[in-house]
């Protein structure tokens, strides 16, 4: 039987992200188990869908997140982890900063 | 950055401006840090903290104002640093000094630091000698001619720290007289440079340390490009710049990118405070800064180097030398906005010239056809003949601010009429009408074309009947105050009379530069 992958993980928004987010800053989430791997594609859409309160158009573009928002996992920039293609494990920890002046 | 740049003397008081944003955050870790180094490198100069609340046109509530405040207070009181909390509504009680530059112009270079550094000792020794240096501060406020700041200003609420809820509706009925977020966001900088410059001057500081990052430095490049600033690149954007004589802005953080101090922030646990930025009526109406911000940073996803070469190339700019046409030594006349040298004055400038004519021409009431601005008659007839005491104020002030400064400014004291679109000159309208020629009413037969008889008698008109009028008893003002309260006043025809010649007050013994 295909393994379904449970995750159990926690997300951080600053920098003025947290705004579209209720302002709050902090997220332990359990991600639903479900055999597709947790990339951070998927990730993001499961987060424009759940967390996101408002003007998903300030956090995304397309498929990642705007220019402008920085990305870490585990405290390493997602560009060193293969960006989109990173897939996530048990307990990982990724930070949204944004950049931008805002909305 | 500040060894390379040597302009901050051992001693000097220096305000770091404070907005509670990253790069400003990462600033004043890095002044603490520099300060308490123990090695020669130390830093040494003697820090103060100014911090400017906006929450009034950002749409935030008093109380999430007063929690704002509260986090930042809490912040800047564990620096140890002598610290200033200000408002914006403060800015209408700025004096008209704010639009001056400072007793000590500094155009002249120092010939050397170690020679730059003595001389300041050296006025140091001797301001302490005449009396502790009580005796400077009290004068250069008489010289000033401050009016009070209070901490809260009007009575405010008892238990709060805001100011009273008048003034704030004052100003945010000033925001709303600007139309674009481009006018909102230039309106915006401007009165917080001033409110910032001013707790410098009041407070004795002599250099203020702006946080503008790498990134924030490449996106006002380029937007300044946009806004018509070209000409004043170098003193927007630069390391130092000395536009206001005697307090000079820094801009230490130039270098490091927006990422690299959200990194540094993470990793040393900088604490910041967002408040949220200025917001437009609908969402798709952004300003030009956003636009900007958004192409660059867009790009720069892709190709990682463009922002590097956009503050590379913008490093090349230097602050030009005085003109070779005007006598040596002569002040170059300046913007009464921003005090960069204005750009408006060359005759030649035909971009400009039929904006302005076009203005003129619907200034003007629907009076007998053909009649130029200064036909036969005399010549202040043209003035007297316009419709309400605002347009000759605003006429006024225009010929007296550099183009980027006369688009915000237009929006906010736009006529309001019966024909309604042709009198407005937004910014989404000036370039085109500037470029195309846009046509006058077809009654009247203007020429666009630089004919010399007509450009001169355009020219002759325009910006000399202003002037006399302005020389005049109720013409105009350097108060800044009275020129933002008469702002939206004007613009609103049941209101515009009255309050448009109640807020030009003149100051005796205050005479701008330039005017004859």
């Amino acid at each position: 039987a295909a393994a379904a992958i449970c995750l159990v993980c926690s997300f951080h928004f600053r920098g003025g992200a947290e705004l579209l987010f209720d302002g709050v800053k902090k997220h332990q989430v359990t991600l639903p188990c479900q055999p597709e791997p947790w990339d951070i594609r998927n990730l993001l859409k499961w987060i424009k869908q759940n967390l996101l309160k408002e003007r998903p158009e300030l956090f995304m573009q397309g498929d990642s997140v705007r220019p402008g928002i920085l990305v870490l996992i585990n405290d390493a920039d997602w560009e060193l982890m293969g960006e989109l293609d990173y897939k996530l494990q048990d307990q990982d920890n990724v930070l949204f900063i944004s950049t931008l002046h805002g909305g | 950055m500040l060894g390379k740049n040597r302009v901050i003397f051992p001693g000097e008081k220096v305000l770091l401006a404070l907005s509670g944003g990253p790069a400003s955050s990462a600033m004043l870790r890095q002044v603490q840090e520099g300060l308490s180094r123990e090695t020669a490198k130390r830093l040494r100069f003697v820090p103060g903290l100014v911090y400017v609340d906006e929450g009034a046109v950002c749409g935030q509530s008093p109380a999430q104002r007063e929690e704002n405040l509260a986090r930042v207070e809490a912040i800047v009181q564990a620096t140890g640093f002598p610290y200033y909390l200000a408002h914006l509504e403060q800015a209408f009680d700025l004096p008209g000094s704010i639009l001056r530059r400072g007793p000590r112009g500094g155009d002249k270079p120092c010939p050397s630091y170690k020679e730059a550094v003595e001389d300041f000792i050296q006025q140091q020794r001797q301001e302490a000698a005449d009396g502790d240096g009580a005796a400077s501060l009290p004068q250069r406020l008489a010289q000033l001619r401050t009016q009070d700041m209070p901490a809260g200003g009007d009575p405010a609420a008892p238990g709060t720290r805001l100011p009273a809820a008048a003034c704030t509706e004052e100003l945010v009925q000033l925001f709303e007289a600007a139309e674009t977020l481009t006018a909102k966001e230039e309106l915006l900088q401007m009165l917080r440079t001033h409110l910032i410059l001013h707790t410098a001057r009041t407070q004795g500081y002599t250099k203020v340390m702006m946080g503008d990052s790498c990134t924030r430095v490449a996106v006002k490049l380029l937007t300044n490009l946009a806004l018509g600033r070209g000409a004043f690149l170098a003193m927007d954007t630069g390391f130092m710049d000395s536009r206001h004589g005697d307090v000079a802005v820094v801009r230490p953080m130039r270098e490091y990118m927006a990422k690299e101090i959200a990194f540094y922030n993470h990793f040393f646990g900088v604490p910041t405070v967002i408040t949220p930025a200025l917001r437009a009526k609908r969402r798709e109406k952004t300003s030009i800064h956003r636009l900007m911000e958004d192409f660059l940073l867009g790009l720069q996803a892709e190709f990682p180097s463009t922002i590097s070469t956009v503050y590379r190339t913008g490093e090349k700019l230097s602050t030009a030398p005085a003109e070779a046409g005007s006598e040596p030594g002569a002040e170059p006349q300046r913007c009464l906005l921003c005090l960069c040298a204005l750009d408006t004055l060359a005759e030649e400038d035909l971009a400009l010239e039929p904006t302005l004519i076009a203005e003129e021409v619907a200034q003007r009431p629907q009076g007998p056809a053909g009649d130029g601005c200064c036909h036969a008659g005399t010549q202040g007839s043209c003035c007297q003949s316009s419709p309400t005491p605002g347009a000759e104020s605003r006429a006024a002030f225009l010929p007296l601010l550099c183009y980027s400064c006369r688009l915000t400014f237009k929006e906010m004291v736009r006529q309001r009429r019966a024909r309604g679109g042709s009198a407005s000159s937004g910014r989404s309208r000036a370039a085109p009408r500037g470029r195309s020629g846009d046509p006058c009413p077809p009654s009247l037969p203007i020429q666009h074309g630089p004919s010399p008889s007509r450009r001169a008698t355009q020219t002759r008109c325009h910006p000399t009947c202003a002037r006399r009028r302005s020389a005049g008893a109720a013409g105009t003002t350097g108060d800044t105050g009275a020129l933002l309260r008469a702002g939206p006043g004007l613009a609103g025809p049941h209101d515009g009379p009255a309050r448009g010649a109640a807020g030009w007050a003149l100051r005796p013994g205050l005479s701008l530069p330039g005017l004859r």
